[in-house]
């Protein structure tokens, strides 16, 4: 009883026969064996499934697959175009990271944030994370690092 | 930025993690992003009640689902001859030891026991084929509470363990301290409940078991701290193969803060799936599973006294916990609340008279053990409050009671009341330090010129110890652990003067990568790119006890150091041979070998590790090849100390606590990374702020878990915590080679204290003197009002 989709993941077309249950975060794990995207909850708290769909950051735990039909996805598999996003490099440069398993959706979530504001306030960046938490770093070093790569990107 | 460079200088710079660029980019595999061949899907049934017999449990349903491989309870276990335990690991004198197996036989005992697996051809059909198996449960009354759980008629978790009692346990002296609280001039008195914790890794625990029938072999893919601990208790408690037939591999691990240390049923449970079925079998928590399942933190009901003399020194600390263990008794759990706990009432004080006095308690919850600090903050909180409440009974400033009773810089080793013996400290620097930084005396100007006005600001201190760098195995053997607590090392450089670097340690974001090769670059002065670390497998490394209570720095990088020396050692016998000169004649500078005073005419370590493995002129009886092992028993704990300062204010018409600084002055003697120590302190903090402010794990009074997902659990957003003020004073370890102490739970064990303090602090206007935690703005603005 599977319903054909097709999308676009990370600049790659895809096709797929899916159960019209399957959740777009299973579809990515599972199906297309990207398993950047972390799922660290079952009630959309965690946000460490956080994808750009359509450019926007959605919780892929909360998409069914089908919904994501037609659309354009990037997961953290495809954000690094030959050299590292610039919140990436934030991340890393600014130890943004401990246990690395919230990490992707955190990094998503903060292309996210400074897509739409791109010059955030430390009390904008805290706010604007509250879908995802982080267990290892306080986010401390989470806000330097959307800080430092606000810089970057505003040049 | 700090580059990553050569020799000496990297130990001690904040270089950025190795580990990173897999992370960022989501290249790194967790166990849950494993697939093999033929893989199957398990998942468990888990009881809905906190008590209850099972009359009969009807699987035909499930069974028959299409997709589904099989259905085991029980006696599907016990049938197939494995022992099928979950053993405790720790033994206290008298302690009951009741039978806990991998599924619940005929009573389940918390809200989560296992109950039934099921092996299914894929995740969903797995999880859908739960719902169709039929429990026939027999309810009965639980108790969650663990003072109420002591009570007669109170509803018996296990009916060998009457008033539900575990173990009695005491450690200093009863009689020295009734007679200090009789000559007292002062007495300090609270009740304190330190509230059950959840750990939530944010990832959750997972298994994936591959039994391979025709060798008997079982490669274990696990979430864990320590590969080798879970070898150990699979072989002998729950699996019954052989230890050697068993590979135990932590890939990628998303954090642990000690819900990765213990052996559960769950990770036995894949396994034993795959040895039943002949298939890859993985099982995946659910963050809803594993709030039923991971071991819970803390829960201590407590009542504490202080006596204070006139002059406003400490003469006497009387304690009397309740500490829940659960419904069994997890891995380490007895050695929570007894030997990580009752040994460090004596905090950074000369506290000549100690008596404390726990009761391990059974309660029809999940089981409590080891989580991050494990036992530290909760014998923190008490002292750290109890001074306070010292200070306020006296009349004392915080900061002026706590100078009057430090154990003095010049009186260590300081021996305490509570077996201890602290190795070094300089608890009045950091103190000074602390409190400069804050602005102390300005604050409190300012807080009484606030007051006038109605606003209710309040500073709290806590000067911390910790005992951690688990732990010397002889002393810790004495106390009851089942385990020895050393760890291991290999360093071995290959023919090309690259180095493979093995710990017995298991990080899971400690970045252990990056400073074990800081270590190793700086003992053999070679590149630090040319080093590789490699753990977390027990088919690679040597035997080990993992990464927990803080000891990866202190215990498993000493060990790599005492490897790194014995290679350094063998190096120079080879290099004088090479150089026709006596070994003591020789300098070792940079990674070159050389007569002093004739650099230019040097062996460098590449040079030697060459001639050792091509082995054509090799001094005699030396043997090729350039590698070490180690393994290193420490002879004491180390004890990291410092001084946190929390500031907040609270809001007089919603009692709402607004924390507006956190101030961590911490000293974990040598610092191999300052980045990432500061980045273990960062982390540490908010989750002791989040247990002061936000996060409890609550159960009704039939013991049903209500906080039992991610949405009824407060886990710090990125909008409660403010930015973290750090800094550090530098007493070295003296014990160990490195010079080094520990820093992955101090932030935890130091904070719920300060902040606490500093919301009692705000609201002495209204002569509160304790509030329980989390500070919710209800219990604050009933304690206002």
């Amino acid at each position: 009883m599977g319903i054909s989709i097709e999308l676009e993941v990370n600049g790659a077309s895809v096709s797929k026969e899916v159960e019209p249950r399957l959740l777009l975060a299973h579809l990515l794990r599972e199906e297309l064996g990207l398993t950047g995207t972390k799922i660290g909850c079952d009630t959309s708290q965690c946000g460490s499934c956080t994808i750009l769909l359509d450019g926007q950051a959605v919780k892929s735990c909360t998409v069914l697959a089908v919904q994501a039909d037609g659309s354009e996805i990037t997961t953290i598999e495809g954000l690094a175009n030959g050299e590292y996003h610039p919140v990436q490099q934030a991340f890393w440069d600014n130890h943004g990271l401990q246990c690395g398993f919230c990490t992707p959706g955190m990094i998503i979530s903060c292309v996210d944030l400074l897509s739409t504001n791109p010059q955030p306030s430390e009390d904008e960046i805290r706010h604007g994370l509250e879908g995802n938490l982080c267990r290892c770093t306080g986010y401390h070093n989470i806000v330097r690092a959307v800080q430092d790569a606000a810089e970057t990107m505003n040049g | 930025m700090a580059g990553e460079s050569n020799g000496a200088g990297v130990f001690g710079s904040s270089i950025r993690r190795r580990e990173d660029p897999e992370l960022i980019t989501g290249r790194a595999k967790y166990t849950d992003d494993l697939q093999l061949p033929n893989m199957a899907y398990c998942t468990i049934l888990r009881s809905d009640y906190a008590h209850a017999k099972i009359n009969s449990i009807d699987a035909s349903e499930a069974e028959a689902l299409d997709g589904v491989i099989a259905v085991y309870t029980a006696s599907d276990i016990a049938d197939s001859g494995v022992p099928g335990g979950i053993p405790v690991g720790w033994l206290l004198p008298d302690m009951v030891i009741p039978e806990h197996y991998m599924l619940a036989k005929d009573t389940t005992r918390y809200v989560g026991d296992g109950v039934a697996i099921v092996v299914a051809e894929d995740l969903y059909t797995a999880h859908d084929a739960l719902e169709l198996i039929y429990v026939d449960y027999d309810p009965r009354d639980g108790v969650a509470d663990p003072k109420k759980a002591t009570e007669d008629g109170a509803p018996l978790v296990h009916d060998e363990a009457s008033n539900n009692i575990a173990f009695d346990w005491e450690i200093g002296d009863k009689e020295s301290t009734d007679s200090a609280f009789a000559n007292a001039a002062h007495v300090a008195s609270l009740d304190i409940v330190n509230n059950r914790l959840i750990p939530n890794a944010m990832e959750p625990r997972a298994a994936l078991a591959d039994y391979n029938s025709i060798t008997g072999e079982l490669t274990l893919y696990m979430t864990t701290q320590n590969p080798h601990i879970h070898r150990l208790l699979i072989s002998l408690a729950s699996l019954g193969l052989p230890e050697h037939k068993i590979r135990v591999i932590a890939p990628e691990v998303g954090g642990g803060f000690g819900s990765k240390i213990h052996h559960y049923a769950d990770e036995a449970i894949a396994a034993w799936a795959s040895m039943q079925t002949g298939r890859p079998v993985k099982w995946t928590a659910t963050r809803t599973e594993t709030y039923l399942t991971d071991a819970h933190g803390r829960d201590h009901v407590t009542h504490a006294e202080m006596a204070v003399d006139a002059n406003g020194k400490f003469i006497g600390l009387r304690v009397d916990t309740y500490a829940a263990m659960g419904a069994y008794l997890s891995t380490f759990a007895p050695a929570v609340p007894t030997y990580l706990y009752g040994t460090l009432m004596s905090g950074e004080y000369d506290l000549p008279a100690i008596h404390c006095h726990v009761y391990g308690v059974f309660t029809h919850t999940v089981p409590v053990d080891a989580y991050r600090g494990a036992g530290r903050p909760e014998a923190t909180f008490v002292v750290e409050r109890l001074v306070d409440e010292a200070a306020r009974v006296t009349g004392l400033d915080p900061a002026e009671i706590r100078r009057r009773n430090f154990v003095a810089p010049d009186n260590f080793p300081f021996q305490t009341q509570v077996a201890l013996a602290y190795d070094s400290g300089n608890y009045e620097g950091a103190l000074d330090k602390a409190l400069e930084a804050i602005g102390y005396d300005d604050f409190r100007t300012e807080q009484a010129a606030l007051r006038e006005q109605g606003r209710y600001v309040g500073i709290g201190l806590s000067t911390y110890i910790e005992a951690c760098g688990l732990a010397p195995s002889a002393v810790v053997g004495s106390l009851g652990a089942q385990a020895g607590q050393w760890e291991s090392a290999v360093v071995r450089v290959h023919a090309t003067g690259k180095v493979t670097v093995y710990s017995g340690c298991s990080g899971h974001g400690q970045g252990h990568e990056t400073t074990y090769a800081q270590i190793v670059a700086s003992a053999l002065g070679v590149p630090y790119e040319d080093i590789d670390v490699i753990e977390g497998d027990s088919g690679v490394m040597p035997h080990g006890w993992g990464t927990y209570g803080s000891r990866s720095a202190a215990t498993g990088g000493s060990a790599i150091a005492s490897a790194a020396e014995k290679v350094v050692d063998k190096a120079r016998t080879i290099a004088a041979h090479l150089l026709e000169a006596a070994e003591e004649d020789l300098e070792f500078e940079d990674g070159n070998f050389f007569v002093k005073g004739s650099p230019d005419q040097a062996q460098s370590l590449p040079d030697v590790a060459l001639q050792a493995y091509l082995a054509h002129n090799l001094p005699k009886g030396i043997e090729p090849a350039l590698e070490a092992t180690s393994f290193y028993d420490p002879e004491n704990f180390v004890f990291p100390f410092g001084t946190h300062i929390a500031v907040v204010e609270v809001c007089a018409n919603t009692g709402q606590v607004e924390l507006q600084r956190y101030l961590a002055v911490d000293d974990v003697g040598n610092v191999i990374n300052p980045m990432i120590v500061d980045g273990q302190v960062h982390g540490g903090i908010a989750q002791g702020v989040g247990q002061s402010l936000y996060e409890t794990a609550v159960y009704d009074e039939g013991a049903n878990l209500l906080s039992g997902t991610m949405l009824d659990y407060a886990v710090p957003k990125a909008h409660f915590l403010p930015s973290f003020e750090t800094d550090r004073t530098v007493t070295p370890c003296p014990h160990n080679p490195l010079g080094v102490k520990g820093v992955g739970e101090a932030g935890t064990i130091a904070s719920p204290a300060a902040v606490v303090n500093a919301v009692v602090d705000a609201l002495s206007p209204f002569g509160v003197n304790h509030i329980d935690m989390p500070v919710t703005s209800e219990k604050v603005w009933n304690a206002m009002n």
